[in-house]
């Protein structure tokens, strides 16, 4: 079993705008293709042109129906990545100390080379937020673009996630969350940030956006003052344009 | 065990180097960063796609479509070499030959096609982005058979915008999404200006703006709404006729927009028994005249200090001829357009229609604001400012794709022309070189002389009757039957009945069907099954009735199998293209803009680009544009042609870093150095609009000048919006029986109800529907584009499925449950598919993803992909043809004005069906001309 650091000098996440979201699914394949160069083992697809495609992802949108009390239905698009939670079970369950959160931000990865490959993490992430590289033989899971933020072979305005450089709506953000000044802190403020599943005691760092209340446009009657008539008929409406182009 | 953490480099190099071009997983456009990796034996490989931070179109982000580029780049179901049929059509049986062989093998198809009678070339590029360079290379053939994919996609959007007010959404505009605070969306529309929308949708509900979707089905763009209207398919130019009719009864309208810059106040001819009866009236020089308000006297409407008047009429005589506004009043007004008289065939109820309306008036009018831009119009008035009113609209090939598709189009414009919110702040706003009005675009040419080119361009926008594309006898000059009485204003063609009519020699016998990047024999032909066996059919001597076919694709699609010759083209990261003014633009509301594509690597197959491909055809068939002053071939290949190419003295396809010395603009001599240039640049090049030219573009005449000196027109060309269509009228003239040219008489009544001036709404053709109640309609999932991405390893992970998506109270009503089978019959055809519950969706509605069903043995796929076995097409169930009416007689099933395919007119039952292994019909394997692919994938590009 594996310790998580007392505490973290940053909350590095992400944030997540649902209200937002259209499920392009740009994140995902941009997340997929910068990792598969990158950090670790490349992001491994099976039978990859036949009867059950299967890769890694680090990152899905997944959507859901969701019929209120009034109102029609709703289709609600939810991307799902690592949250990087404050208490990981996903750390705590490894056998070998692979998995890990770093102490400098808070970052939840895996150190491939001592990965042996059991799931036990993914058992333990009550969010399904690990896949085990079928190719590999390891854990793969969001590293937070790790080995983009710091880098000082990127511009500074592309250190961050590619699923946030990427996302065509805007819908994703990224920030330090365990400061309460921050862009992302101040967004999850003003927009009421959940956290997904808090019940399960996971403290997860990323949070979410609600999508704001949708068909409230109040149904109006025939004399509502905004289309109050000035006419019933053409006529009318000539004898309106008259009077009315004298005052222009 | 105790917290560890491993020394990792947080600065690995990303790449060698980063290679700008544009993208081509779509028709979008987007500028993208490719990163170059070198190989272990030090060859520079494509490692990793992302968006350019500087293009105008996409400004850094990506969709999943264009991330997964290297994908498609990598694709196993790339074509390697030209290929010659050797089994029978249909099969996939061929074998690889030389490209001499092909060019031989073209070349004396051709030539004497050319030589004798060049209308038998038939030669249609699909989704082409070069169609200006190959419209010029059919041009220079001499046939006037000539188009691209826009017939069956969204002409009626097109050319709709057009004829109202010189342009419509996406490629001829876009909202202002700085200054908008309601946006509109109708229909389908996430497959075109895709990553745009997203990215003005993310950016107006920033800061709190609002979204209205208007869609049969809540996905996409309409599950992010705020407000959803699921409305009855086919119906959207009623739903906004009533509220134009509630908008004119409010008066809450833009009088003084109406007044100043559009022909609401033009007089219109009220004498029945003149032949201009409902024509404009015009002075001397044609200008169209009103009477101004200030003096009360008839003047041309473009005068120095003229107030055109919306109410004033003039009589001559016992005759009244009065303002396209009276018209307007008398048609809108009716108790026909309340919203308590449509609400039951839209399936909205009537006070949401009010509501609607009323919130639409009230931002444009009650939020308007000032912008602080001083300008001055085409009368040499000053306006010290620029009046915002910020709503905006945008639909595209949803609203589109109906046989009252364009006077739905032209309904929707006239909505947003009344509310004064086109070309205004906050509203929608052209992009260069658009706003251009129809008469300033060609006309269309159909004059054939054997062995010289065409007597002008192919495609065009009639003003009347006189343009049609007829021979002399009256029959259609094109095989097509684009711009004849049965479809008179189709401005992009009908691609969609080539093969039909090919088939029928209706109207005439073709030799050669030459086809680029079109899927004809699939996803992007009405009547799969029966294309398959026109493309198949021989005659009485054993010969195929369509005798030869070309096909240009890059990669192993369904339409590979059909063809007798195969020229390979390349991926999009190994050629060169230019995304020209010309042609299909890229530029923003603010700037002129346009990009190439580079090879960015060489192909590793024998390959070439198509482009090339022509300029190498057309020196061999010796085509005027293509040879030089000793016979030689003109243009080495597509990059000479995009930098030397001039379409008049100065003009060529790429505005930027002309003249010696790169450092003009618009126009300006050739420059050697050009592409350089581009690619120095990323790929792209923008010349922004001043200030005070940003807005109000066809009346401001600071935006008519920049736009002579950028060269996008020679003089200024102010213009006023159109919401009488005088071009319609001219053909309800004809078919009142004015005129030389004269209809047909079965056509006369269509004519006459279909062709109104003003908009109108009319009930598609439901002959042969008695019994098919439910519409069924497809959308294309963001992620792909058409039959492009399933064979892309990380696409079709995505969307590798397409149930039918059937709403609750059906599936309720025929017992359904999620995964069972249905058998869904149309008038025409029949379909066994598998079906899934879909409760955000109109009742009585269903749909599918398009294009997801693939052919056995095509696109590199197993036998077993669930592409081929469970995914299917709704195109089984559409024909290109009406149910016959017993006349004798082939009615299209397209839009009687514009000839655009009227796909979503499609009319369904279902019932459940026993669970089958594979969806119905099941069309036999085509032997696959590339190798299988790998099973596994698992790179660094390192390695």
């Amino acid at each position: 079993m594996t310790e998580l650091p007392l505490q973290t000098r940053k909350k590095l996440g992400l944030v997540i705008d649902l209200d937002t979201c259209v499920g392009c699914h740009a994140c995902v394949i941009s997340c997929k293709g910068w990792n598969t160069e990158n950090y670790g083992v490349p992001l491994s697809d099976q039978d990859a042109y036949g009867a059950a495609p299967s890769g890694t992802f680090l990152n899905r949108v997944h959507s859901y129906e969701v019929q209120p009390d009034t109102g029609p239905a709703q289709l609600v698009h939810f991307p799902k990545s690592c949250l990087h939670c404050e208490d990981a079970p996903c750390v705590t369950v490894c056998p070998t100390g692979a998995s890990y959160k770093r102490v400098e931000d808070g970052i939840v990865l895996v150190n491939e080379s001592d990965c042996i490959g059991c799931s036990l993490c993914a058992w333990a992430c009550p969010y399904g937020a690990r896949e085990l590289d079928q190719a590999a033989g390891v854990m793969k899971k969001c590293t937070l673009c790790v080995d983009r933020i710091y880098n000082d072979n990127l511009p500074q305005e592309d250190r961050i996630p590619a699923c946030v450089r990427t996302c065509p709506s805007g819908a994703r953000h990224f920030g330090d969350l365990g400061d309460p000044d921050s862009d992302v802190s101040q967004l999850v403020a003003d927009r009421g940030g959940v956290d997904l599943m808090p019940e399960m005691g996971t403290k997860p760092v990323n949070k979410y956006l609600p999508p704001r209340p949708k068909d409230q446009m109040p149904d109006i009657d025939v004399l509502a003052p905004f289309l109050a008539p000035v006419a019933t008929e053409a006529k009318g409406f000539l004898g309106w344009l008259d009077r009315t182009l004298d005052k222009i | 065990m105790t917290h560890k953490q491993p020394v990792l480099d947080l600065s690995p190099p990303v790449s060698d180097e980063i290679r700008k071009t544009t993208c081509y997983m779509c028709a979008c456009r987007c500028g993208i960063n490719v990163h170059m990796k070198a190989n272990g034996d030090g060859d520079m490989k494509v490692a990793y796609i992302e968006g350019n931070r500087d293009h105008p179109i996409n400004k850094g982000v990506l969709c999943a479509k264009g991330s997964a580029g290297i994908m498609q780049h990598n694709a196993p179901a790339r074509l390697r070499k030209p290929l010659k049929r050797v089994g029978e059509r249909g099969s996939g049986e061929f074998e690889e030959i030389e490209w001499d062989e092909a060019l031989q093998i073209a070349t004396d198809w051709l030539a004497p096609i050319r030589a004798e009678a060049p209308e038998k070339l038939a030669f249609f590029t699909g989704r082409d982005q070069s169609q200006s360079f190959t419209s010029y290379w059919a041009q220079n053939f001499g046939t006037p058979n000539y188009a691209a994919h826009g017939g069956f996609c969204s002409v009626n959007m097109a050319a709709a915008g057009i004829y109202t007010m010189g342009g419509a959404f996406w490629e001829f505009g876009q909202p202002d999404w700085d200054h908008t605070k309601l946006f509109m969306l109708f229909g389908v529309a996430e497959d075109h200006d895709s990553n745009p929308i997203k990215m003005g949708i993310g950016k107006i509900k920033a800061r709190g703006a609002r979204v209205i979707g208007v869609n049969p089905i809540r996905t996409g763009y309409n599950a992010v709404a705020d407000d959803w209207v699921g409305i009855t398919p086919g119906t959207d130019g009623l739903f906004i006729l009533s509220m134009i009719h509630c908008l004119m009864k409010a008066g809450r309208i833009d009088l003084d927009y109406l007044a100043r810059f559009t022909d609401a106040p033009v007089l219109v001819n009220g004498d029945p028994a003149s032949p201009d009866f409902g024509l404009f009236l015009r002075d001397a020089n044609g200008n169209q005249q009103v009477i101004c308000r200030k003096t009360g006297t008839l003047t041309a409407f473009d005068q120095p200090g003229v107030r055109p008047d919306l109410s004033a009429t003039h009589v001559v005589g016992d005759i009244t001829h009065r303002p396209v506004f009276h018209h307007m009043a008398e048609k809108y007004l009716t108790e026909d357009y309340t919203p308590e008289a449509v609400a039951d065939r839209c399936g909205i109820p009537a006070k949401r229609i009010r509501a609607i309306a009323a919130e639409i008036a009230r931002v444009a009018f009650d939020e308007a604001f000032e912008l602080d831009h001083e300008w001055t119009d085409f009368r040499g008035d000053v306006h010290k400012t620029m009046t915002g009113r910020p709503v905006s609209f945008h639909a595209m090939r949803g609203i589109s794709a109906h046989a009252n598709g364009f006077q739905t189009c032209r309904a929707l414009h006239t909505l947003q022309i009344i509310l004064g919110t086109v070309e205004v702040p906050g509203g929608f706003r052209f992009k260069p070189p658009y706003p251009k009005p129809a008469t300033a675009h060609p006309k269309p040419h159909c004059g054939v002389t054997p062995g010289k080119p065409l007597d002008g361009p192919h495609l065009g926008f009639v003003q009347g009757p006189a343009d049609l594309a007829l021979k002399p006898d009256g029959s259609p000059a094109r095989i097509d039957k684009a711009f004849t009485w049965e479809n008179p204003m189709s401005a992009h063609g009908l691609m969609h009945m080539v093969i039909s009519n090919a088939h029928a020699g209706d109207p005439y016998k073709i030799d050669t069907l030459f086809l680029y990047m079109a899927n004809m024999s699939w996803n992007s032909s009405m009547n799969t099954g029966g294309v398959m066996q026109m493309l198949t059919d021989k005659d009485a001597s054993g010969d195929y009735v369509i005798p030869h076919v070309i096909y240009s694709d890059a990669y192993s699609s369904e339409m590979v199998a059909f063809a007798d010759l195969i020229l390979p083209d390349t991926t999009y990261l190994e050629r060169h293209d230019c995304i020209s003014l010309l042609d299909r633009p890229i530029s923003e509301a603010g700037a002129a803009a346009d990009a190439i594509r580079w090879p960015v690597v060489e192909p590793d197959r024998d390959v070439r680009g198509f482009q090339s491909v022509l300029c190498d055809l057309g020196a061999r068939l010796g085509l005027p544009g293509f040879v030089d002053d000793t016979g030689g071939q003109k243009y080495a290949d597509y990059a000479d042609y995009i930098v030397n190419h001039e379409r008049r003295p100065g003009i060529g396809p790429l505005a930027g870093f002309r003249g010696a010395d790169g450092t003009d603009t618009g126009h300006g001599a050739p420059n050697p150095d050009q592409l350089d240039r581009y690619i120095k640049n990323g790929g792209f090049f923008t010349h922004h609009i001043p200030d005070g030219a940003q807005y109000y573009k066809p009346w401001n005449t600071a935006y008519q000048d920049w736009a002579v000196q950028t060269g996008l027109f020679d003089a200024p060309q102010p213009y006023l919006f159109s919401l009488y269509a005088e071009p319609l009228r001219r053909f309800q003239l004809a078919a009142e029986g004015h005129g030389d040219r004269q209809p047909p008489d079965h056509l006369r009544a269509r004519i006459k109800h279909t062709m109104s001036p003003l908009p109108i709404w009319y009930e598609t053709d439901q002959q042969g529907n008695d019994g098919f109640t439910i519409t069924a309609l497809t959308q294309r999932p963001m992620a792909m584009y058409h039959s492009w991405g399933s064979q892309n390893a990380w696409l079709r992970q995505l969307h590798g499925h397409n149930p039918l998506y059937v709403p609750t109270k059906l599936m309720r009503e025929h017992g359904l449950s999620d995964g069972d089978w249905a058998r869904v019959t149309s008038p025409h055809g029949e379909i066994t598919v598998p079906v899934l519950e879909m409760a955000a969706l109109n009742d009585n509605t269903v749909w599918t993803w398009n294009a997801i069903g693939k052919r056995k043995g095509a696109w590199a796929l197993g036998d077993t992909a669930p592409e081929a076995t469970k995914g299917f097409l709704l195109n089984h169930l559409i024909h290109e043809l009406l149910p016959p009416k017993g006349d004798g007689l082939r009615w299209s099933n397209s839009d009687p004005i514009t000839g655009q395919a009227a796909w979503f007119d499609l009319k369904v039952k279902i019932e459940k069906a026993p669970a089958q292994s594979e969806s119905k019909p099941a069309t036999p394997k085509q032997k696959s001309p590339v190798p299988a692919a790998a099973r596994n994938l698992a790179w660094k590009t390192t390695d």
